[in-house]
């Protein structure tokens, strides 16, 4: 017991005596989070009329200073050599942290632009809003909100909202302890609750999508928060370098309390596996996943694109650290775990997604396979795994975002015309925004000179490395299954005659486009010539202890 | 290394050039045409300087380019023809201006209709056949594993819009049910192709991994990996070697097409229009066998002799069985599709015969068979855009109202049954003597594909262009074209000049089998004496 006395303790009064952090190191992260705060006071005391442009130029302001900040912590070598753990060890910063944070912020930028796009919905009332509720508070289809709408109300709180999440997926996979771990978790997920409900149109849909979120997302963080507490007992401490040692038995000189408790497994086993359900969850791995189909569905589509990717970053980011510097001593214990996850979620969300009938929740299915194609890598447990990974991850979330922005565009009287039966003959009204798809699925799929394909190939290749083949050979199945329901989508697009009340294709502003275009680049540059980028990954490969 | 890169400029300039005829505006069809047509020669131009510089004498592989592309991965952009690269290459830059050429009015827009927006079909298709075109240059110029496997499978997304964007005019199940079996068409050739791809995928990883595992960096270069082999650096086991033997064999039985896994050729051959169709089974299906010779045979030597017995059966039954299939059709196109199924099952059965002879008769079958069935499928797409039906049963007597095309039709179906005097004979031939001097019972089973393909050409001739001229559209028809004329004309002249003459086509060949053949370290086998039994 005093062991334990002892960390709280000295945590105490380290706190007291006002702890050196290194504000240059952890600077992304604050940005971020400065920006959403002043973006509050901005909803609070600047008049309604001022608020778009100010949340936007804000948002974006914050997220390219944050990633100018990344960039310039990677380069000045806390990639690598001068990687250390912040903050009283509560932050990492090294080179998977940096990459995934850039990704992230990355990803938040587009993100913005999607958010701010104002030229699909229909005037309300002579003002141009936005895919979000004109007052969220306000019951659907009641008096209130048709007052708001009649003034020509928007919802600006999204880009606050926006940036806190974005501020803790920064903090999500650089989190050094469980205590930060699952705080990050809370900060992301709280705003991501929000932004799900928030849809202007099937608001009952999208507050659906919200509760199912938030309730299977508590049970999540229930889970995890229950598994740090096992962890804490087994270990005496939540520092991840701390529980590591303990469970390679490597500490020192033990006291009694913590040897005893070194000497029974079953608090370790019982809570590193929860902690690792609570991340699986929000990865969307089988059989974790339930909720995916119904918030991707839900969810107003820019956030499901935001969420899409960023979350898969940050989780996947927590996942690898959580096992590679905590748990690399029971890599004989979840490995096979994770291997029957990722051997079911390839599966199931490739066979799944085949009798999708809605576009969004064909790419939620898209979604668990994927997240299933990048397990193998993480299973691989080789530095050439974590950079697969780290390149995976940065692929497939731009082929993501720019799905899911396209996906905004083709729409019909009822508001975006998810029904695949809609998309009948889309080539031919717009062959422009069809072959653009047509190259997201085509990366979805993993051809050969798009993104899916290096990513794809990248951690299979980790996974064969790291002997397992049986993984690779279930993941060409899968992606074999995979190719049919995307191929299916471009038949339909190209072959099939389009039904003359079909959808039409909204002109977006320059914020949808510049969000398609950079899509499309990312995906066909890291097709064609991914050697820098892997390169980059490669060198990020590395945690710090 | 030195001078101008060749190999990737011939690549290169149909690849430019398609997204050059994707880019001209919707009104200006014509000019897409001729702009198609004008890169498509410009590459034969290019094509034709690679033959030229193409020393037969010299080493093995010429004309090589290496740049370095994707270090993670092993991988650099290499390129380089053998003698068999080089003829493959010469075939697909000849073939293609002649596609474009008789495919010139196939997409244009159906009369009445308002073209919409900006769906340019006429565009789309002419870019789409370069662009297939670019694809399959550098999978025969690849001599790196993984830039191969990029573009076998990259090329399936152009050819999957070929054939199911653009189908024959008037249906004869009507217009919906034609979009229908179109795409269906299109569906099944992608999805056999992508999971034989796939398969291969794992294989090609699983090469990675055993190059990474003892030559300390993984390669996919094919010629460090046979110089590591050579010098004992890089052993399989035998299982590794037969797995991935198999990884990619299968890829490329999906491609070649042998039999039993054939059956996406004859849909979308019957689907797509008479081009296309050549497209497929006289360009993009050869890069299947030539795969088989150059990676097959050449990363996997001791597990390709192991799997012979059962390639050599497959092909025999992919010759018989195509034969036979092609005897019952009742549609024009379906019937040229099957004789391709079994003329794939010789080329396959020459390269696994491990003959001399065999291998390069199966190199001058993969050349003389996109001639002919350019020449046969072409005529075919001519016939059939007149009458506007596919069915053998909508014609006779053809050759009273149009003699020119009944005359082209006879020749393309005389060379495709291989009567002597025409190229495919040649081929054939050393294919059979090659087959016979190592498995005579195979060699003997193979020749009653040669009987079979007369009784299926003859038949076609017989019921579409004799008897008497009994139907109303028949008696209106009218004979070749100019157009059509010029793109037949040149096709059937080498026909005849390679059947005289094939010796520059066997003198470039045949020193690439040689090498192939100390690949798999075989010999020919030495004849038996018969003249010793006769003494006895």
């Amino acid at each position: 017991m005093s062991a334990t006395h002892g960390s709280v303790h000295s945590l105490w009064t380290v706190a007291a005596e006002a702890p050196s952090i290194e504000y240059a190191q952890l600077s992304p992260t604050l940005l971020v989070l400065g920006a959403a705060v002043i973006g509050i006071l901005v909803e609070a005391f600047a008049p309604r009329r001022l608020r778009y442009g100010a949340q936007v130029l804000l948002a974006f302001l914050g997220l390219a200073g944050a990633f100018a900040a990344v960039v310039g912590l990677a380069v000045g070598g806390y990639a690598t050599e001068k990687a250390a753990v912040a903050g009283v060890g509560a932050i990492a910063v090294d080179g998977p942290a940096l990459f995934l944070q850039g990704i992230i912020l990355l990803v938040a930028v587009v993100a913005v632009f999607t958010f701010a796009e104002r030229r699909l919905e229909p005037t309300a009332h002579g003002t141009r809003v936005d895919s979000f509720a004109a007052q969220p508070a306000a019951v659907p289809g009641g008096e209130g909100e048709r007052a708001a709408v009649r003034a020509g109300w928007t919802t600006t709180e999204i880009f606050p909202l926006l940036l806190f999440a974005v501020g803790g997926m920064l903090l999500f996979p650089a989190a050094n302890d469980l205590l930060t771990l699952f705080i990050a978790l809370e900060v992301f997920s709280l705003p991501l609750y929000l932004l799900c409900a928030l849809a202007r149109r099937r608001r009952l849909l999208s507050q659906e999508a919200a509760v199912k979120y938030f309730l299977l997302g508590a049970f999540s963080s229930a889970f995890l928060i229950f598994g740090i507490a096992l962890l804490y007992g087994y270990a005496g401490t939540v520092s991840y370098a701390g529980i590591a040692q303990v469970v390679e038995g490597s500490v020192p000189s033990p006291s009694p309390a913590l040897a005893s408790a070194m000497a029974s497994d079953a608090l370790l086993l019982i809570g590193g596996a929860l902690v690792v359900m609570g991340l699986l969850f929000k990865v969307g791995a089988v059989p974790f996943h339930m909720w995916t189909p119904d918030v991707y569905q839900g969810a107003p589509t820019p956030v499901t694109g935001f969420m899409a990717a960023a979350t898969k970053v940050a989780a996947f980011g927590a996942l690898l650290r959580l096992l590679y510097v905590v748990l690399p001593g029971l890599r004989w214990d979840w490995e096979p775990v994770l291997w029957g996850v990722a051997i079911a979620s390839m599966l199931a969300g490739a066979v799944i997604a085949i009798t999708q009938t809605d576009v969004k929740r064909l790419l939620a299915y898209s979604s668990i396979a994927h997240a299933g194609f990048i397990l193998a890598g993480v299973v691989a447990v080789t530095p050439s795994g974590v950079s697969s990974v780290l390149f995976y991850l940065l692929a497939y979330s731009f082929v993501t975002l720019g799905a899911f922005a396209v996906v905004t565009l083709v729409r019909d009287a009822g508001g975006e015309a998810t029904h695949l039966s809609k998309w009948a003959g889309l080539g031919r009204r717009s062959p422009l925004v069809a072959a653009v798809f047509a190259v997201f699925l085509l990366a979805f799929a993993g051809i050969p000179l798009t993104s899916g394909f290096a990513g794809k190939f990248a951690v299979f290749k980790a996974a064969a490395e790291g002997g397992a083949g049986a993984l690779v050979v279930v993941g060409v199945i899968a992606s074999a299954i995979a190719a049919f329901f995307y191929i299916r989508v471009i038949v339909l697009m190209f072959f099939s005659e389009p039904s003359p009340e079909g959808p039409t294709v909204a002109i977006p502003s320059a914020f949808t486009t510049a969000a398609i275009s950079i899509g499309v680049a990312v995906t066909l540059v890291l097709g064609v010539a991914p050697q820098y980028f892997l390169e980059l990954a490669g060198q990020a490969g590395v945690f710090v202890r | 290394m030195s001078g101008f890169p060749l190999l990737t400029a011939t690549a290169v300039l149909p690849a430019l050039g398609a997204v050059a005829t994707a880019a001209v505006p919707a009104a200006r069809r014509a000019a897409a045409k001729w702009l198609a047509l004008a890169v498509s020669l410009g590459t034969l131009v290019l094509a034709g300087l690679v033959v030229a510089r193409f020393d037969p004498g010299g080493a093995r592989y010429q004309l090589t380019e290496s740049y370095a592309w994707i270090a993670d991965f092993g991988v650099r952009f290499e390129l380089g023809v053998d003698g068999i690269g080089t003829a493959l290459i010469a075939l697909t830059a000849l073939l293609v201006p002649f596609v474009i050429a008789a495919g010139w009015h196939d997409a244009d827009p159906v009369p009445g209709e308002r073209p919409a927006g900006r769906w340019r079909p006429t565009q789309g298709f002419f870019a789409l056949i370069l662009m297939v075109e670019a694809m399959v240059v550098v999978s025969f110029a690849a001599t790196d594993v993984f830039v191969f496997y990029l573009f076998f499978e990259a090329m399936l997304i152009p050819m999957y819009f070929l054939i199911g964007g653009f189908g024959d005019r008037a249906h004869a199940a009507g217009e919906a049910e034609g979009a229908k079996q179109r795409s269906y068409a299109a569906v099944k050739f992608l999805l056999y192709n992508l999971a034989g791809g796939l398969i291969m995928l794992a294989a090609v990883i699983g090469l990675y991994v055993v190059t990474a595992d003892q030559l300390g960096t993984g390669t996919f270069s094919l010629q460090r990996i046979t110089e590591a082999r050579a010098a004992g650096e890089l052993t399989m086991a035998a299982g590794t070697e037969r797995l991935l033997f198999l990884g990619f064999f299968l890829a490329f039985a999906v491609k070649a097409p042998l039999w039993p896994l054939h059956t996406w050729l004859p849909n979308a051959m019957g689907e797509s229009t008479a081009p296309v169709a050549v497209l497929i089974t006289a360009v993009v299906d050869k890069v299947g066998t030539f795969a088989m010779l150059r990676f097959c045979l050449g990363l996997f030597p001791e597990a390709s002799a192991w799997a012979t017995p059962v390639v050599v059966v497959l092909a025999l039954v992919s010759i018989i069985y195509g034969a036979l299939l092609a005897v019952g059709q009742r549609d024009i196109k379906r019937l040229v599709a099957y004789a391709s199924i079994s003329h794939f099952g010789f080329i396959v059965l020459g390269i696994f015969a491990m003959t001399s002879q065999g291998q390069s008769g199966a190199t001058l079958y993969m050349v003389f068979h996109g001639i002919s069935t350019a020449v046969l499928m072409l005529v075919a797409g001519f016939l059939i855009s007149r009458r506007g039906s596919r069915l053998i049963a909508d014609y006779g007597g053809v050759q009273k109202v149009a003699p020119v095309l009944a005359g082209t039709f006879l020749v393309g179906g005389l060379a495709t049954l291989s009567l002597p005097g025409l190229a495919p004979f040649v081929s054939e031939f050393l294919v059979l003597v090659g087959t016979f001097s190592r498995y005579p019972a195979a060699g003997v089973v193979a020749t009653a594909g040669i009987v079979l393909a007369a009784l299926y050409v003859l038949l076609l001739y017989q019921r579409t262009m004799t008897g008497p001229v009994d139907k109303p559209e028949i008696e209106r028809m009218p004979d070749l074209r100019r157009r059509e004329l010029a793109v037949v004309a040149p096709l059937i002249a080498l026909l005849i000049a390679l059947g005289v003459f094939p010796k520059p086509l066997t003198d470039i060949v045949n020193p690439a089998v040689e090498h192939t053949l100390s690949d798999v370290r075989q010999t020919d086998p030495q004849p038996e004496l018969p003249a010793v039994e006769a003494a006895e």
